[in-house]
């Protein structure tokens, strides 16, 4: 684990910073007061149990979900709800889901072309150059002309990376990537998810495989009720949890 | 069984058994008709039944049908012709053709016109159609509506030529305002076409249909299955974007839209289309400045559009509602904006879901543009209940007539089904 942490630095510059940010549904509030800055390089893992807004937090950074207070600036733009400055974010932000969320009627390759041909204009056949490349960094380039549901669910989700990387983005957010998973293709999501992060990417991602925290993190964030509770580096936030409920939700999850 | 290896397995195969081909009985049509017709005895019992069921109809139709009388000049000679013997009478048939085809006042020499048009409307939609073909053919289907509208209503070639500047002007505007704001394109365009219209019609001389090249046919010599087919093409084909654009601005999140299209669809779906037709007919003149006169059959298809463009808006509601959130979410967070996430995402997987129920609401429309006969147009009903039944030769002749008639509109409605399950199944890439 030493290795990968000192193979990826985490440089100064701020990629996001989220201050004083509250969110309700209705009457019902889900997140409170999250202050949180992101480095560029960094890998953060969040978890937390169900219900806690986790997936909340990163769907408010790319502004799927809307912010009632406190402010979220990604990349020195202020999210604000002014629609050119969230598509802005949003083409700088990739995001993969925990349902894959594919285009069911493009074949892998239109879903991974789609973006860079009409947000950033790109030609169409630099587009599939570019999409190609990614296909063959998830290792899949070979179902370019199928369509997602002729794919296994891991395979989707590698998809779904590349779909994402093709708009070359500077921040990746994972929603439970491999909740919905099978357990052998757990695996090759993750190594996917790794790799990325070896090349330096700042990610957030909502997980519960703490393996994959514990290699690739440099900051596990524990979420519960709406607030940020605990965050640390992996190997303290695993072996010296300090808030109790960190700790009764880490005896819960390792326990078995 | 070898006994190599009978003291450690219990069993193991060592010659392959050949394939051989089935009993006779397990194939072919005796097959079929063991499982389907005489599975059980109760079953060979409802077999029997259907077969005499069959033989009960077809006993005297097949009889009336063969024995039928294709010439003859009016019901009596039919009878004449028959004596007694049961036939139809399909004279009726040959003898009122072109009226039942064209209606009873449309010039004959000119009904190559029309026909000429018909044959053209195939060119016309294949591309739509069969997406397969070459794209370029498209270009000849945006043509069609002003090509068709000179063939059949003829006069002066200055109307539709000026109709199709008016189209492109406005789109040109359109081009140009939409990437600032799509209210500003939209509203820009349909003001540029408006504009090109008024100034154009001025221009257009008072009697330049007089000596034009193609005589002029007026409206309310249009008839027959011709206007039918006229209402029914025109109308399908306005009344699908019409309907898309309330389905979504039903969705929309801006609340004066929403209200718009809201109000407008229940208002629409809540009355009969016979009660707007009469409106068309009588009323809508009102709302017109005097001493414009609307044609006729502008008015009826304005009523006929609104009225399925109601339905199909609902339809493509559906098919919106069924789409998972994720491929909202997902087009978002690529950072696709509303119009490119609509267009390449959400709308193709949604009019694809709604096809059968669009399908539903076009054959329904196709047959209800019978409905216009009762506000004293000719279609194809309308020239059966009137002219042609009410003359003295033909009085009578009911069973030829409608059935025929019944033909003619199953063998469209059929088409449209067919080429929608077509399409169905060549458009499903999910593989569920």
């Amino acid at each position: 684990m030493a290795e990968h942490a000192t193979q990826m630095q985490v440089s100064d510059e701020i990629a996001i910073t989220i201050s004083k940010m509250n969110k309700w549904y209705g009457t019902f509030h889900v997140l409170r007061d999250i202050d949180l800055t992101v480095n560029r390089g960094e890998r953060i893992v969040i978890c937390g149990p169900s219900g806690s807004g986790k997936s909340t937090l990163i769907r408010c950074i790319n502004a799927l979900e809307e912010h009632q207070q406190g402010s979220i600036e990604v990349d020195g733009t202020l999210l604000s709800s002014d629609l050119k400055n969230i598509d802005k974010i949003r083409s700088e932000v990739g995001m993969c889901f925990q349902h894959f969320n594919l285009f069911p009627h493009l074949t892998i390759l239109e879903n991974c072309t789609l973006a860079p041909i009409w947000v950033r204009k790109t030609p169409k056949k630099e587009a599939e150059e570019t999409a190609m490349h990614f296909l063959e960094k998830v290792k899949i380039p070979d179902q370019a002309m199928k369509y997602p549901g002729q794919l296994s669910g891991g395979q989707q989700q590698r998809v779904a990376i590349a779909r994402s990387l093709c708009m070359r983005p500077r921040i990746m957010l994972f929603d439970e990537p491999t909740s919905a998973l099978d357990p052998e293709m757990i695996k090759e999501v993750l190594d996917t998810m790794i790799e990325l992060a070896e090349e330096g990417m700042t990610m957030l991602c909502v997980t519960h495989e703490m393996g994959f925290a514990r290699q690739v993190a440099n900051r596990v964030i524990f979420m519960d009720a709406g607030q940020i509770v605990e965050q640390n580096e992996p190997e303290a936030f695993f072996n010296n949890p300090q808030s109790p409920r960190t700790q009764l939700f880490l005896s819960q999850i390792l326990g078995h | 069984m070898s006994d190599t290896h009978a003291q450690t397995v219990a069993f193991v195969r060592d010659t392959e058994i050949p394939s051989a081909p089935p009993p006779y009985a397990a194939t072919g049509p005796v097959k079929w008709m063991r499982e389907n017709l005489f599975a059980t005895p109760a079953n060979a019992v409802l077999t029997l039944l259907a077969l005499y069921a069959i033989y009960l109809i077809l006993a005297p139709t097949l009889p009336w049908i063969l024995n039928g009388v294709w010439s003859a000049n009016s019901l009596a000679e039919c009878r004449e012709i028959l004596q007694g013997a049961t036939g139809a009478c399909f004279a009726v048939l040959t003898e009122r053709w072109p009226q039942l085809l064209f209606g009873f006042k449309y010039p004959s020499d000119l009904y190559w016109r029309p026909t000429l048009a018909f044959v053209l409307l195939f060119v016309a939609v294949a591309p739509v159609l069969f997406f397969d073909l070459p794209r370029k053919l498209l270009i000849f289907t945006g043509l069609f509506p002003f090509i068709a509208y000179y063939l059949i209503w003829g006069g002066t070639i200055f109307v539709p030529i000026l109709a199709l500047v008016g189209c492109i002007g406005g789109f040109a505007v359109y081009q140009r305002f939409v990437t600032g704001s799509f209210a500003a394109g939209f509203f820009g365009g349909i003001a540029a076409a408006l504009a090109i219209w008024y100034i154009g019609g001025l221009l257009i001389p008072a009697g330049a249909s007089n000596n034009a090249m193609l005589t002029p046919v007026p409206s309310r010599d249009l008839g027959g299955f011709m206007l039918n087919m006229m209402l029914g093409v025109t109308c399908v084909s306005l009344s699908i974007p019409i309907g898309i654009a309330l389905a979504l601005g039903r969705q929309s999140s801006m609340p004066l839209i929403k209200v718009v299209c809201v109000v407008f669809i229940e208002f629409i779906r809540g009355v009969p289309l016979i009660t707007l037709l009469f409106v068309a007919s009588v009323m809508l003149s009102y709302f017109f400045p005097p001493e414009s006169s609307v044609d006729l059959f502008l008015r009826v298809v304005i009523m006929i559009t609104m009225f399925s463009a109601a339905y199909i808006a609902e339809v493509i509601r559906g098919g919106l509602a069924a789409l998972p959130k994720g491929q909202y979410e997902a087009a978002d967070s690529l950072g696709l904006d509303y119009p490119q996430a609509m267009r390449l995402i959400i709308l193709p997987q949604a009019l694809k879901i709604s096809i059968p129920g669009i399908v539903n609401v076009a054959v329904g429309l196709f047959k209800d543009t019978t409905l216009v006969s009762v506000i004293s147009m000719f279609d194809l009903v309308g020239m059966i209940r009137g002219p042609i039944l009410a003359s003295t030769e033909w009085n009578g002749v009911y069973w030829e007539l409608l059935g025929f008639a019944a033909l003619l509109f199953f063998v469209v409605c059929y088409g449209i089904s067919q080429y929608s399950q077509w399409l169905e199944r060549r458009l499903a890439t999910d593989h569920r």
